[in-house]
């Protein structure tokens, strides 16, 4: 099945690049190669197999190719399959919003606010709702951090509280005011049936409720979530997959110190 | 035995002393109370099951009921079984009474107490009945169907619907899974009362419910029949809730169940006397119905570094095997709990866990110890992960581990998808088919990495053992000796469900159980 191995056929298509349209890489530019598994509710057969590679084309790819199939259950499929991409995208209009305060270290933060700010910043953190994983949260703010970038509870300009998980918002608030706090960390883990916006958003309308928004800076972050969807949430900065605790520190100083100024 | 690693078993059997002490001061204060979930699990061992009109489970209703009017520390049993000599109902129509408001269970005229004990030691023998014919059932199969070899192939199911679990958890059996387990909905942990009936909603996982537990139970039977191979059910007897869902796993025939206190208080943040007092009466009935209990220290790991915290995950599971021996848990059904966790960028790191999932092994060689799979350095890269997990599976063929937790390429993206257990199982079996016997064949240098690491650790955890027993388990916990964590003894959650035992209080099963093997 793996018919397309060592395939001397030739390549007659456009090999420059064009960012006004680019598509996948797999050997060759423009070759448009693409490598996807999934699983179809059917039998393991050829009617499986034509399936799905019926679905590949819909998807947009040409020369589908079926290379691994095996059946899971009676009537579950699970598929390997390569395939070329029709589609292309315009990567030099695309605007993606960004938290826009530069990066900097541990030191390099502490010695901003000890400059800018003059006192320590009071941070609090939690895993909120029904949440149970404390794994984002410790890995911005526990002492040791992660991946060698140290927490905020290293920091010496912050004053960093970590709640833990399965905190309830209104608590979470209620511990915030008493805390004097700066900032407030939102982390979500569970996403299915995307319990984290909803959870997300409570936040923000208790927040609202009590005249506490503007009060403090509001940041969430999570594997599935993103500076763009933390603001259309009402958050003030969000921050995804491979996000530290020096992207943190150094946006919620410099954020601020910002509205310090302006006030 | 002799130790491949070159460990001093006098030590070994040292630390073990000190974990006992650890264990007998938390167990003098375990016997002096009673909780509402001890008193809600008795309701259910007198049979009391079912919800009221707006869906409050009848046990919640009688030991609400008792707390209430300030009795909880006589316990719920010498109420009905006074109410049953008094008025010569069961104890089901005794709580639907109740809930209906025509009866005060704590307003009747009391009874000689040899009348009330008879009354109570007729029902407890019928549930006992229920649960031994239960694990008699298991014992059959496993003789006529048999079961998968060791490591067991521990995969979970986690899709909020139990319908849509079971076929998620048919296609793991198909495949070669040992055990399957139904993960629990988030935040049930929290649950003051287990829900009622099948569910089909959850985040992140399925209400554990005895419903659920049945439906699931009979589904794996029908598979394993038809597979002829025992598929083992695994659920969550932790949280608020610990001895109750015991009992209803006990109940509907599951076979293993995540079972530790420590983990509770460290991580949802669950007050400490009141899982402790939880935790004990928990571990007498899965004892007793010849349940693997799982213990949490992997978790320790996910939080406090892997490498520099080894120490505290062998110094738990020294002191939850003697808490689970008080409790009349042998060895052969404790799943005692460690991870491979450690930085991948770890010079060597694959030494050291195979250095401690070795010692871990010879410290506890009767117990089919459970071994986690790299969580906390999964990252997205599926391709990445699915190495980790084989590297993990090599160590639990190496080192013969009993329940082998098959780690996920998907791990951190979504709950597994039936793909991703159908990639795991195939990792698990060709590498545990391919390496069979390579324990036996290798040996450790003496003076080498491994040695000396295992050396290292435990140590580390006789120190470690030797400080908690100088403060007491709860003090130490009040410190954060366990995962970098710090919980006050009065703080978290259901301190108010605990109560002093009152001189009119009962619990016989506790002794029908430990002697009744």
């Amino acid at each position: 099945m793996s018919g397309g191995l060592y395939s001397m056929q030739s390549k007659d298509f456009d090999k420059t690049l064009d960012l006004t349209s680019v598509k996948p890489y797999g050997d060759t530019m423009n070759d448009g190669k693409i490598q996807l598994s999934f699983t179809l509710p059917v039998p393991a057969g050829d009617e499986a197999i034509e399936a799905a590679k019926q679905l590949i084309k819909k998807m947009g790819l040409d020369n589908p190719q079926v290379v691994f199939y095996k059946e899971l259950m009676p009537g579950f499929t699970f598929f390997n399959c390569y395939g070329s991409c029709t589609h292309t995208v315009d990567y030099s209009t695309i605007y993606v919003p960004k938290v826009e305060s530069g990066v900097m270290d541990m030191h390099e933060t502490d010695t901003f606010i000890r400059e800018q700010i003059g006192r320590k910043l009071v941070i609090v953190g939690a895993s909120t709702g029904t949440d149970a994983h404390t794994v984002g949260i410790d890995a911005i703010m526990n002492m040791k951090g992660y991946a060698g970038h140290y927490g905020l509870e290293r920091y010496e300009m912050i004053e960093a509280f970590n709640l833990g998980s399965q905190v309830p918002n209104d608590e979470f608030i209620a511990r915030a005011i008493e805390l004097k706090a700066d900032a407030l960390l939102v982390s979500q883990t569970v996403t299915q049936k995307d319990v984290h916006i909803k959870n997300l958003v409570e936040l923000v309308e208790l927040l609202e409720a009590e005249g506490l928004r503007d009060k403090m800076i509001l940041v969430c972050g999570g594997p599935r979530l993103s500076h763009e969807l933390a603001k259309e949430l009402g958050y003030d900065a969000g921050f995804g997959m491979n996000s530290y605790a020096d992207d943190v520190a150094s946006y919620i100083a410099q954020e601020f110190a910002k509205r310090a100024s302006i006030k | 035995m002799q130790s491949k690693l070159g460990l001093d078993f006098k030590r070994v059997e040292h630390a073990r002393g000190v974990a006992g002490k650890i264990a007998a001061d938390v167990q003098g204060f375990v016997e002096g109370y009673t909780t509402v979930a001890v008193e809600r699990t008795l309701c259910r061992l007198a049979g009391i099951d079912g919800v009221d009109e707006s869906q409050v489970p009848l046990p919640n209703v009688v030991v609400d009921f008792i707390k209430e009017r300030g009795v909880l520390g006589e316990g719920v049993l010498f109420h009905i079984g006074n109410a049953m000599v008094a008025t010569g109902l069961s104890p089901q129509v005794i709580a639907e009474k109740l809930s209906a408001g025509q009866l005060d269970i704590t307003r009747l005229p009391l009874a000689p107490a040899d009348k009330i004990n008879e009354a109570v030691m007729k029902i407890a023998a019928e549930s006992i009945k229920i649960i031994k014919s239960r694990r008699e059932r298991r014992e059959e199969y496993l003789k006529t169907l048999g079961e998968g070899k060791r490591p067991y192939l521990y995969v979970i199911v986690a899709t909020g619907n139990i319908y849509e679990d079971v076929i998620q958890a048919e296609a793991a059996a198909r495949q070669g899974a040992d055990i399957i387990a139904v993960i629990r909905t988030t935040g049930q942990s929290l649950l003051d009362y287990v829900p009622f009936g099948a569910t089909t909603e959850g985040f992140g996982g399925t209400y554990a419910t005895q419903e659920n537990f049945r439906i699931m139970r009979s589904a794996l039977d029908k598979t394993g029949e038809e597979l002829g191979r025992y598929i083992r059910l695994c659920n969550y007897c932790s949280g608020l809730c610990m001895p109750e869902i015991a009992v209803m796993g006990a109940l509907e025939g599951l076979d293993v169940m995540l079972n530790d206190a420590l983990y509770g208080i460290l991580f949802r943040d669950i007050n400490m006397q009141r899982t402790m007092v939880d935790q004990f009466f928990s571990r007498v009935i899965n004892g007793f119905a010849g349940v693997i209990i799982n213990t949490g220290e992997d978790n320790y790991l996910t939080t406090a570094d892997a490498f520099e915290e080894a120490h505290t995950v062998l110094a738990s599971d020294l002191i939850n095997e003697q808490l689970a021996l008080l409790a009349g848990l042998p060895q052969q059904q404790m799943g005692l709990g460690h991870a491979f966790e450690m930085d991948p960028d770890l010079e060597n790191g694959f030494i050291y866990e195979l250095a401690q999932a070795q010692m871990t092994r010879e410290i506890f060689p009767d117990a089919p110890l459970k071994y986690m799979p790299p969580t906390k350095f999964m990252t997205g890269n599926i391709f990445k992960g699915h190495i980790q997990d084989a590297l993990f599976n090599m160590v639990g063929i190496w080192t013969g581990q009993g329940i082998q937790l098959l780690g996920m390429p998907t791990e951190a993206i979504h709950t597994p998808f039936m793909s991703d257990r159908y990639l795991s199982i195939e990792n698990a079996k060709y590498i545990f088919s391919n390496m069979r016997s390579i324990g036996e064949e290798m040996e450790f240098r003496e003076g080498g990495i491994a040695r000396s690491r295992a050396a290292e650790v435990l140590n580390k955890s006789i120190e470690t053992l030797e400080k908690i027993e100088k403060e007491g388990l709860f003090s130490a916990l009040e410190k954060g000796m366990f995962g970098d964590v710090k919980r006050p003894r009065n703080g978290g959650k259901g301190l108010d469900g605990v109560a002093p035992k009152g001189g009119n209080y009962m619990n016989p099963f506790i002794n029908l159980m430990l002697g009744g093997k």
